[in-house]
């Protein structure tokens, strides 16, 4: 047998191959017009759990879905202790071994604890029936091994999510697991939930079962995971033991930010200096909470300010920005306007009070493919511009001129179907579309993702002259320097809470990223300005 | 940052334009809009030319007589498709208007009509409830009253046929004004107006564009609620309509077999006139030309002596037509 060959990415990997029980080697992936994954090389190493990481479009769903056998590499090729392997369909991975936890559990509802955990390969009796008394008491050894009680006969509906996924993992181990791929398992479980699933991981562990661990929280990453492959932009930026690195250098890995030469200023179209910000706050947000979302943020927003809010993926950026604009239920807390505090929570009554949100899911929560430039712009304004229910072209025509020529809307006609836009154009139609309500507040949730250079600057540039103009601008960015350099006030969330401030000077990359990371010993302005009573 | 390797493909600005007249008819979307005009010119060319006695004013007049209530329904219906639904009570709601006719004829004609669309508005109401409030499937939820309405209308008429004396009632079902029977002028009449309701109002727009994006629709403030109920209301008090005007032209309220499939019927209008079944849009000109054309379509095979039988094989190949254009065209 060839002695295993260096692997220059992962160095820590190289002669360690024999005990990889996965491998992947120089995988690729493509799709039209992106990269996914780039020649990335990792492995999996029996009894351990292993943390993937990365921000947005770092390539963690794809590779995942390549080691499923969701998806084919385009190049490289995939090992199991040691021996090639090549996977077809899932069935085929999950068959030689690999097994994976999703985030929505995907078993049947409706049918028992039991039958789902043997679905497919039930005990018979000798009469070639399920034997149900077998099936039931294996369940209950097996769950029991989990520290988890449940009668095997309940419809698997009946229990709460994170006994559902219990489930799914007792599943997945029970038809000889030897890699558990787990896809942002906590993201729906309450603490006590969290805390059988570690137990459960602790156990697998033990078992010799490798863990492949997919989260944003980096506390639980520290706590369970022994080592960690960082991806970045489809690349392999990192593999190595987790206690060697502090978490400063593990977000600045993610994020692709090297400490030693953080660039300043100039790379985006934000004028260098700020904004004049008024006294009195015009939107104030206090104690707002969702189940397992946000965790009693407040923030306030003064006109003539752009609020950059931070934090990395899953931290409750775009939902604190949908609390804001009505769009997700809340169990507790109150959004005041102007000094009126909303009596209902609703994207109408935000809209009225004069809060704009442009949503980060352009086409699922932005756009009306079907319909025309022109009725895309107006949609939310339509009211203003009708009489009597019906609508009046002529308003509309103006408003939608307007707007076309101001944000330079490049298409052939207003009539044309926005759904035949580029992505730039398709996010200035959105952008029109709200600010034709002359909105107080503009919610920004990632405005600037996804659009090519050019619309990228000319956005930029307009979130800028709107502040002047005396807007009072929310900006949500995981490209870090837009936020730096487009915000003049950033809040810092961490796990749906407010983790920081950070004004004045503060508003710098390094500074930002110690907040990220909490690598910060306790400053002393933690406290964010904003909380200030409103009562 | 190298952002560009993971940006999403962008689509050019400019959007593919047909070349000419000959690069539309290979164009699958020109089909799903025009298609259906054409298909009607070409029965109507092929009975010109081959059928003794169609083109005549007064099988024009049985033509449209028998396809007006299909029409009024299908404006309803294709509100209802139009916002990625489906409604399929609207038989049972025929039924359900013409059982509550016999019942109040006796206060008037106009309490009768007002008690019979009334009960359409209520159908309508608790399927639109039903599909916003409560969030089922618009295909389960006017199930129920697919089920349900029907067998209400045979309890309100214990179950009879009931005979139709009154003569105002009546002249609704054979009335005709400049030559034109009633029925006609109140479907074309219903035609223009639906048709004016979602290019000129407001309620309209905001329709398609819940049927266009939901999520969206709710960002930008749209009372998405509202305007699902809404539109099942005004599903339900046509297909009401259309109950008492087949009533008044069968002389008879027959709550067991007025509407029977009917809300295929006027599924069928919608689709093949273009009317996309994922929402988004509304074609009411081309749901009245689906539904003339499923009609000349039988009446021409009848009067070439051809079992019915081979009418329904016709519809289905046309239907299976208007889903495919329709197909090729989301999968662009």
């Amino acid at each position: 047998m060839a002695p295993p060959e260096a692997i220059p990415q992962a160095p820590e990997a190289a002669g360690r191959t024999a005990s990889a029980v996965l491998e992947a080697r120089s995988v690729s992936k493509r799709f039209p017009g992106v990269v996914a994954l780039d020649d990335v090389t990792f492995s999996l190493r029996a009894g351990e759990t292993h943390a993937l990481v990365g921000e947005n479009g770092a390539g963690k769903s794809t590779l995942i879905k390549v080691l499923t056998g969701v998806y084919r590499p385009d190049g490289g090729e995939l090992r199991m202790t040691g021996e090639p392997v090549r996977f077809a369909r899932p069935a085929e991975a999950q068959h030689a071994g690999i097994s994976t936890i999703y985030q929505e559990v995907n078993l049947v509802p409706l049918m028992s604890v039991a039958r789902n955990i043997f679905l497919g390969r039930e005990p018979r009796n000798r009469f070639g029936l399920i034997d149900f008394a077998r099936m039931h008491r294996e369940t209950g050894e097996l769950l029991d091994g989990f520290g988890v009680r449940v009668d095997p006969r309940r419809p698997l509906h009946t229990l709460g999510v994170g006994t559902q996924q219990m489930v799914a993992l007792a599943r997945a181990v029970s038809v000889n697991a030897q890699v558990v791929i787990m896809d942002e398992p906590t993201s729906s479980l309450e603490p006590r939930e969290v805390e059988t699933l570690f137990r459960v991981i602790g156990r697998l562990r033990g078992q010799g079962i490798a863990v492949l661990y997919v989260s944003h929280r980096m506390d639980e990453l520290y706590r369970i995971c022994d080592r960690v492959t960082v991806l970045r932009d489809g690349r392999h930026i990192h593999t190595g033991a987790l206690a060697d690195l502090d978490r400063m250098q593990l977000v600045s890995m993610m994020l692709g930010r090297d400490l030693s030469d953080v660039r300043r200023s100039g790379v985006t179209s934000f004028a260098a200096e700020g904004h004049e910000a008024a006294r009195a706050p015009v939107l104030t947000a206090t104690g707002l909470s969702s189940r397992l979302q946000l965790h009693g943020i407040s923030v306030s927003l003064y006109a003539g300010e752009v609020l950059g809010l931070g934090g990395l993926l899953g931290s409750g950026r775009s939902e604190t920005a949908k609390a804001l604009s009505g769009a997700l239920p809340l169990d507790a807390g109150e959004l005041t306007v102007d000094g009126t505090t909303l009596k209902r929570l609703t994207p109408a009554a935000a809209i009225r009070a004069g809060i704009s949100l442009l949503p980060e899911d352009r086409k699922a929560e932005g756009i009306v493919p079907g319909l025309s430039v022109r009725e895309n712009i107006v949609l939310a304004a339509m009211p203003r511009l009708s009489r009597a229910g019906v609508v009046s072209r002529a308003k509309q025509d103006r408003i939608v001129d307007i707007f076309m020529e101001r944000l330079r809307i490049k298409a052939s006609s207003p009539e044309q179907k926005v759904g035949e836009l580029s992505g730039g154009n398709q996010q200035k139609v959105l952008l029109a579309r709200w600010l034709c309500l002359e909105p107080k507040v503009l919610l920004l949730d990632e405005p600037t993702r996804g659009i090519d250079v050019g619309a990228k600057a000319e956005v930029q540039s307009l979130i800028d002259d709107l502040a002047r103009e005396g807007l009072a601008v929310l900006l949500i960015s995981s490209d870090i320097e837009e936020l730096i350099e487009g915000a003049d006030r950033i809040v810092v969330l961490r796990g749906g809470a407010v983790a920081g401030e950070l004004s004045g000077d503060d508003v710098a990359e390094d500074r930002l990223l110690e907040v990220l990371a909490d690598h910060a010993p306790e400053p002393a302005d933690r406290a964010p300005a904003t909380q200030e009573d409103p009562r | 940052m190298t952002r560009t390797a993971v940006a999403p493909p962008t689509k050019g600005d400019t959007p593919r334009k047909s070349a000419g007249p000959l690069a539309r008819l290979r164009d699958p979307a020109w089909y799903q809009t025009y298609g259906v005009y054409m298909a009607v010119a070409v029965v109507l060319l092929f009975n010109a030319l081959f059928t003794d006695h169609f083109m005549t004013a007064d099988n024009f007049r049985t033509q449209l007589v028998q396809v007006a209530p299909i029409v009024i329904v299908a404006l309803g219906m294709a509100l209802v498709i139009g916002t990625e639904g489906v409604d399929l009570s609207v038989g049972s709601t025929m039924a359900l208007a013409a059982a509550f006719l016999p019942l109040y004829l006796g206060y008037g004609l106009v309490p009768a009509l007002v008690v019979a669309l009334l009960a359409g508005a209520v159908v309508g109401a608790v399927n639109g409830a039903l599909v916003s409030l409560v969030g089922l499937q618009p295909i389960v939820a006017t199930l129920a009253l697919f089920v349900g309405g029907r067998g209400l209308a045979l309890v309100m008429a214990d179950g009879q046929l009931k005979q139709i004396v009154n003569p105002d009632l009546l002249s609704l079902g054979t009335g005709s004004v400049l030559g034109i029977p009633l029925v006609v002028w109140i479907a074309g009449v219903l035609a223009a107006a639906v048709a004016f309701l979602v290019q000129r109002t407001t309620f309209g727009r905001q329709v398609v564009a819940v049927g266009g994006n939901r999520s969206a629709a709710a960002l930008a403030g749209l009372p998405v609620k509202r305007i699902l109920i809404g539109v099942y209301v005004i599903c339900g008090v046509l297909a009401a309509l259309a109950g008492i005007l087949a009533t008044a032209r069968l002389t008879a309220s027959d709550p067991s077999s007025l509407g029977t499939l009917m809300e295929l019927s006027a599924i069928t209008a919608v689709v093949v006139g273009g009317t996309p079944l994922d929402g988004g849009s509304v074609r009411v000109l081309g749901t009245v030309a689906g539904a003339l054309l499923m009609q000349l379509l039988r009446a021409t095979l009848v009067k070439h002596d051809l079992p019915d039988s081979t009418a329904q094989i016709a519809q289905a190949a046309i239907i299976i037509a208007a889903v495919y254009v329709a197909r090729e065209r989301r999968s662009r």
